[in-house]
């Protein structure tokens, strides 16, 4: 038992419900599905972009002292516009306007920054907040129309006064015209000065400051393409060395590069590498070894990488094969040909670390997501689903079963259990973040944003679900 | 289902596949079109070795076949030469005769047996085999992404056009 009063979690760590946005009925406009999800670095932000090109952030409200429960109720801050569909004319090819990725600055000032990209373009936004407005001009009225300076007989000093909070966000920078491939990764410098963006062939330098030229460091392209075998799939910057970055590869492979050592890093100065189990050779062996993310922890010591079946923790000291290996969905190995057909097996799962990168989690099929306990050595499949959102209302762990027989070998009494062929593989978890301080996750579902606290040990308020409030936000 | 038939559905799948991301919006995709292009190959390999194999033990086994036919007619007219002939037609019943069995084992395959080659040319290969036009894998999508390729031209030339 946790001590009273203490705030300490619980051994197993239980999740409750605690929010979701998004629109509720089944027929999903493609324009709002979401494509990339990511807190700030307090946590106190959390971003959304969707496929039609918009950011939604959401803010934490301030916590709530008198039902201490709800102390992650986010609510919407700012909407925009980031991206528009674009033509390229030369390729007669349409640029889609889908935010791929999300990356916040540090904070430095009253303003917030972020980085937003599709497939073409990165784009530097401010977010500032305005709450009050200059008023009593000489020579202009409140509502902005010109006083007739004979009427003026006396002059005064314009004054601030509050006003309703407005949240502006304003486009700072573009960073356009460097990537011939399609954009899939950016990442912030911990010197807070450059960023990466990294596309299927390229990985580029820019300074956040200049938009007009950027320094490639990764190429490989091959000479000719017809001699293509590998392609980037992902790259990130050290959370804590400005000249330390890594990026992933279709072949799962990831590289550690060090920009100290050349201007051009197509020499990696690691190689992480688990040699493949030719037990396990398929047709679609490719396909699943690709890696889909890669990230560092929070202590930068480790990496963790997801492809189609697991989860890989690796040292940054051992190449030759990763520390740990979760198996997300070890039970579709079986389905891998209709999972090709359906084009789920081209999915990109991400991946996320907790903020002292004790547990990992990443995302399934039938809208469950994936926990996995580094420590305790524990894991835990989570459902994201409209039927499990009273407030505060504790999520079951479900099981998927595999056995032959009728049922597909579940126990038709659990219904918490569900056999391999009755998932919903329309319904799937992509994107999921984790609050770099709490524990608070934002999982999103095709195009709603659930959001998950760990339930707070109280002896007091134990399973009580009587609070009026409602957390439910459409 | 054997190797060989998924293998076969597999191709025909990845190409259909191939076609409809030309259509895509945001254009070909790099990493789809080198995915689809690895599944396609393995799945290529997988039927060609499997045909060949087929082919060959096919061709082995209407050999042995034709052999047998071979040596008991030669064995039927050398009883009729014999019985026929006197030693002095040797020349006739020489060493050549038998060659026609060694004839038999090596290249010339009558005309009613497949043709027996181990290794089976990859443009014939697909033609006969695969349903519909096939782009050769390296020349498809992925050569594309050549088009692009300058980024000073592209900057360059890109001039904003109304839409007409």
């Amino acid at each position: 038992w946790p001590g009273v009063g203490s705030g300490k979690l619980t051994e197993d760590m239980q999740w409750c419900f605690s929010q979701v946005k998004g629109a509720i009925d089944d027929d999903v406009a493609e324009a709002d599905i979401i494509s990339t999800v990511e807190f700030n670095h307090s946590g106190e932000l959390l971003a959304t972009g969707d496929r039609g090109g918009r950011v939604v952030i959401f803010q934490q409200e301030v916590e709530n002292k008198s039902v201490p429960e709800y102390r992650s109720e986010y609510n919407v801050y700012s909407t925009f516009q980031s991206h528009e569909p674009e033509f390229d004319y030369l390729k007669s090819l349409e640029i889609e306007e889908k935010i791929n990725k999300i990356r916040w600055l540090p904070q430095k000032n009253a303003s917030q920054f972020l980085l937003s990209t599709n497939d073409k373009t990165i784009k530097l936004w401010k977010i500032s907040e305005r709450d009050k407005r200059p008023e009593g001009y000489n020579l202009k009225e409140e509502d902005g129309r010109y006083i007739n300076p004979g009427n003026v007989t006396s002059l005064r000093v314009p004054v601030f006064r509050p006003m309703d909070l407005m949240v502006e966000a304003s486009p700072r920078r573009v960073f356009s015209n460097a990537h011939t491939y399609h954009i899939n990764s950016i990442s912030v410098n911990s010197d807070h000065e450059t960023y990466l963006s990294a596309d299927d062939l390229r990985v580029n330098l820019w300074n956040l400051e200049i938009n007009d030229r950027s320094f490639n460091i990764v190429d490989i392209k091959p000479a000719n393409m017809e001699d293509l075998t590998e392609i980037i799939t992902a790259a990130e910057f050290h959370p804590h060395h400005c000249h330390t970055l890594v990026y992933s590869s279709s072949k799962g492979s990831i590289r550690l590069c060090d920009m100290r050592a050349s201007a051009l890093c197509d020499q990696h100065t690691k190689l992480f590498e688990e040699p493949e189990d030719p037990s396990n050779r398929s047709f679609f062996s490719e396909i699943i070894s690709s890696i889909s993310d890669v990230k560092f922890s929070h202590s930068g010591r480790y990496l963790m990488t997801r492809d189609y079946l697991t989860v890989k923790i690796w040292d940054l000291n051992m190449e030759t094969r990763p520390i740990e290996t979760y198996q997300v969905h070890e039970y579709l190995r079986n389905k891998m040909c209709s999972l090709y057909e359906n084009d789920c097996l081209f999915d990109k799962f991400e991946c996320c670390w907790n903020g002292n990168d004790s547990v990992v989690m990443t995302g399934s099929y039938n809208n469950f997501f994936r926990m996995f306990d580094r420590a305790q050595r524990r894991d835990a499949t989570l459902e994201a689903s409209r039927e499990h959102n009273l407030p505060l209302q504790l999520l079951k762990p479900r099981r998927v079963c595999t056995g032959g027989g009728g049922g597909g070998g579940c126990s038709k009494r659990k219904k918490d259990e569900i056999s391999v062929d009755s998932l919903d593989f329309n319904k799937k978890i992509l994107h999921t973040a984790w609050h770099p301080n709490d524990n608070i996750i934002a999982v999103a579902t095709i195009n709603n944003l659930y959001i998950f606290q760990d339930k707070v040990s109280d002896p007091d308020s134990a399973d009580d679900l009587s609070a009026s409030d409602m957390m439910c936000t459409i | 289902m054997d190797v060989n038939t998924e293998a076969k559905r597999i191709l025909a799948v990845s190409i259909s596949k191939l076609y409809a991301s030309r259509s895509q919006r945001g254009g070909l995709r790099l990493h789809r079109s080198l995915l689809l292009s690895l599944v396609m190959r393995s799945a290529r390999d997988i039927y060609h070795s499997a045909y060949a194999q087929a082919a060959a033990e096919e061709a082995a086994a209407a050999m042995d076949r034709e052999e047998d036919k071979e040596v008991e007619e030669e064995e039927d007219m050398e009883d009729v030469f014999e019985s026929e002939t006197d030693s002095e037609d040797k020349e006739n019943m020489n060493p050549s005769r038998h060659s026609r069995k060694r004839r038999g084992n090596t290249s010339a395959a009558p005309d009613f047996l497949p043709s027996k080659r181990a290794r089976l040319e990859p443009g014939e290969e697909r033609h006969a085999v695969l349903l519909g036009a096939v782009v050769p894998l390296g020349a498809m999508g992925l050569g594309s992404c050549r088009v692009g390729e300058s980024l000073n031209a592209f900057s360059i030339n890109r001039v904003a056009m109304p839409a007409c």
